[in-house]
């Protein structure tokens, strides 16, 4: 493979790899990422590969695998080019038909198209209503492109923006660009990348770096991952033009050892770029020399916070430490360092290639362009999705999300993860962006949307985050280390229904006193999630405290189940599959929760079958005795 | 206890040219051979990194992802990550306790299963999801994990 020494040679590759791809020719796409692999996607590109092969038929079509689409409720995803026809949850046993059929006979599967609500099949993916309310412009092309095949990413105009940078601007230029964008920082805070860059840059010292953040630990949150996975270089080739304005010639990815496909993905881009002189010294032929590193993360949640992250790449224990100087100025070996979020690098080579004026046409006020979320929890349409920033609530979740599953009612959502808080069915007309869920209690965050129903517990999610958190607080200070356990404290006493009357005001203390003095942003942060559910759901939490009642029927030591006598058809299916033998009963004798050797699995209310709905949840309610002796099923 | 042939960790640590700087990386990568980090392996790595060994406890300490204890030759990870959790991941987890009799964090005293909890395994669209030797699982049954318990080796 030949260096590229100059502009030019970027541009006659292009030129090649364009002359050498046949628009018409057939192609399939199999989308690869995490999602569709674990169902099983890797088999299904396999079998059309040796499907193909037997056919004889590998020269004819090709078959490429992809990143991921985002549509993960429905895959494994293959779309068939050129005609776009979009195939969902595709089994290895379907493919040597759609080979003969759609790839040779030219005829469309119905069974394996998406069907909208009037009953008719959708044959293209943007067509589909979870596509069709999006803007795909960061995560677009993550469908066409092989992840591991830079020609991909560059014949789609890859690293045009980067020549553009180091041929026709200065430093000072770019910055300029992307502040008159007004990029926020995609990672959580928010924070103008170009204000941080220029800080940066104007920061004292010769040797600088940039810093893609991919410890995506939010949990519920994966479009970092995703586009990592799907289009390494788009990140890469925003973090050389940060580089550029910045004045580093080293960079690192700091990316979690739990996202293998990422950091493999990530790897084979960087060799690639080194092959071509993408990386190393006198980038195409000028004088700017930049280079890689990628840095695994050995788990730990506080490690995503600048500071700790910084720490961490210098090999010891990534803690935090106080920011009264900022890691733009001292950061990693107390070097100018600056930090972006995966998705926020992403955006820059758009930036650059479109203009500021563009990216400020797209989105709302104090919020610019568009943002990725993962839709995930009681939503028909699990996925990730991107949409313009100001979209509402409701939109989002419906028109896309396609809605609460099993005709559920909507409850709240949660936004922001671990730092974030839940948003009520009020809300639901909120225009999503940076400020606006920020003034409701919430904030942004990297993007995780939670959607939950009347089933879901809101004082067990907030005892659930806070969980999470004691377990991941570094423990350096003690507002943060102590404030999360005796909140913790607090919360597990309300699950368990010995809640004092005091309780919430305990919390509002605690919370208000760890927004104040916890070191960072997860201490700071972390009441959040119990603050916004006693915001929006106190009564919930007065059921629990006052009333021993879990509303939602989730907390265990609130609920007990029961078998109603009524309708009981004593068919001995919960008694056989009850695991510790807690049901009494027999052949047509009514059967009988036996409370005191009750685990609460739930197992009896999942295998009793619908027709007799015989098992339910009480909570907050006496437990009717049972008949002595039993009684017989009439 | 036999001796642990210790010539991968030498191997690992000549790729990092013993930087002491990559005591990260390094232990990342002996984590994934050996599945474990005992005594032997991390006083060879601290000798050859010239650092005190408080020092590679304090990261094996502080980061998940580093056992100090032997581990199942079948790992089971439950995800717990929020879309999980809303979904019903308790259940599921107190379903595979049930089935292999280990509590998260334990390993059954014959190597074969260790119990693991995570917080999200980004495929939420299956949630709850466990992976069991890398293989994710959709919302696994009684009769299902009972399966896989007869069927490991």
């Amino acid at each position: 493979m030949p260096k590229l020494k100059s502009l030019l040679d970027l541009e006659e590759l292009r030129k090649g790899i364009i002359a050498s791809k046949d628009p018409s020719k057939q192609c399939i796409t199999i989308c690869s990422g995490t999602g569709c692999h674990a169902y099983a996607s890797e088999k299904v590109a396999d079998t059309f590969a040796s499907e193909l092969e037997q056919q004889g038929l590998s020269e004819k079509i090709d078959l490429r695998r992809t990143g991921c689409h985002g549509f993960c409720e429905r895959g494994p995803i293959v779309v068939i080019f050129p005609d776009e026809i979009c195939y969902l949850s595709v089994k290895p046993d379907d493919v040597s038909e759609i080979v003969s059929e759609t790839l040779v006979g030219k005829k469309i599967i119905e069974r394996l198209l998406y069907v909208g609500d009037d009953g008719k099949p959708i044959t293209h993916e943007n067509d589909i209503p979870f596509y069709k309310h999006q803007i795909r412009l960061v995560f677009g092309d993550n469908r066409l492109i092989n992840p591991q095949s830079i020609e991909d990413y560059i014949g789609l105009g890859g690293y045009e923006a980067l020549g553009k940078v180091l041929f026709e601007m200065t430093p000072e230029d770019v910055i300029e660009v992307v502040k008159k964008a007004n990029l926020r920082g995609r990672g959580g805070g928010g924070f103008p990348a170009g204000i941080k860059w220029e800080t940066t840059r104007n920061a004292p010292g010769d040797a600088k770096y940039v810093i893609v953040n991919a410890d995506e630990g939010d949990p519920g949150a994966y479009m970092d991952r995703s586009l990592l996975e799907g289009n390494p270089h788009s990140v890469l080739e925003g973090l050389m033009i940060g580089a550029y304005a910045i004045g580093a010639n080293q960079g690192y990815i700091y990316v979690r050892q739990e996202y293998p496909l990422a950091v493999e993905n990530v790897g084979v881009a960087i060799e690639q770029m080194r092959e071509y002189g993408l990386l190393g010294e006198k980038i195409l032929g000028t004088g700017f020399d930049f280079d890689v590193i990628v840095h695994r993360g050995a788990g730990a949640f506080v490690s995503g916070e600048s500071s700790a992250l910084m720490t961490a790449i210098e090999g010891r224990v990534g803690e935090p430490r106080p920011k009264y100087i900022r890691t733009a100025v001292s950061g990693i070996h107390g070097r100018p360092s600056n930090l972006n979020n995966v998705e926020t690098w992403s955006n820059v080579p758009l930036i650059i290639k479109h203009g500021a004026k563009w990216f400020g046409g797209i989105g709302t006020e104090g919020s610019k362009g568009t943002k990725i979320f993962s839709l995930v929890g009681k939503v028909n349409n699990t996925g990730l999705v991107e949409v313009p920033m100001g979209m509402p609530l409701r939109d989002i979740i419906y028109n896309i999300g396609g809605g609460i599953r099993g005709d559920k009612k909507f409850k709240a959502v949660q936004t922001g993860g671990p730092s974030g808080g839940v948003i009520p069915e009020s809300l639901l007309n909120l225009p999503v962006d940076f400020d606006e869920l920020s003034k409701a209690g919430s904030m942004m965050g990297s993007g995780g949307m939670i959607v939950m129903d009347e089933d879901t517990c809101v004082v067990d999610v907030a005892r659930y985050f806070l969980d999470f958190l004691a377990d991941e607080s570094c423990g350096k200070c003690i507002p943060c280390r102590e404030g999360i356990q005796q909140m913790l404290v607090v919360l597990n006493r309300i699950c368990e229904g010995t809640g004092r009357e005091e309780d919430l005001d305990t919390l509002a203390d605690l919370g208000d006193m760890m927004r104040d003095c916890a070191l960072c942003a997860l201490g700071q942060s972390a009441p959040n999630p119990v603050l916004s559910t006693i915001q929006y759901f106190k009564e919930e939490y007065e059921e629990h405290i006052q009333n021993h009642r879990c509303p939602a029927g989730v907390c265990k030591e609130l609920i007990n189940y029961y078998i109603d006598p009524e309708k009981c058809q004593a068919c001995m299916i919960c008694m056989r599959n009850c695991p510790v033998g807690a049901i009494d009963g027999g052949k047509n004798i009514v059967h009988v929760v036996i409370q005191e050797k009750c685990t609460k699995c739930g197992t009896c209310l999942e295998v009793c079958p619908p027709r007799f709905g015989a098992v339910s949840k009480l909570s907050g309610v006496e437990i009717p005795e049972a008949a002595a002796g039993g009684i017989k099923v009439r | 206890m036999e001796q642990q042939d210790l010539s991968k960790v030498d191997e690992i640590i000549d790729k990092y040219e013993s930087n002491s700087e990559s005591l990260i990386q390094i232990l990342l990568d002996v984590q994934n051979e050996y599945r474990w980090l005992s005594r032997p392996i991390l006083s060879q790595v601290c000798e050859r990194l010239d650092i005190p060994m408080t020092h590679a406890y304090h990261i094996a300490t502080f980061y998940k992802h580093f056992s100090l204890l032997p581990q199942g030759r079948h790992p089971i990870s439950v995800c717990l990550g929020t879309a999980c959790h809303v979904r019903g991941a308790t259940r599921l987890l107190d379903r595979v306790v049930q089935a292999i009799g280990i509590e998260p964090g334990q390993t059954t005293p014959d190597e074969k299963f260790t119990l693991n909890t995570v917080n999200c395994l980004g495929c939420c669209a299956l949630g709850p999801a466990l992976v069991v030797d890398g293989e994710y699982r959709s919302n696994l049954n009684a009769k299902e994990l009972a399966d896989i318990v007869a069927s490991a080796d």
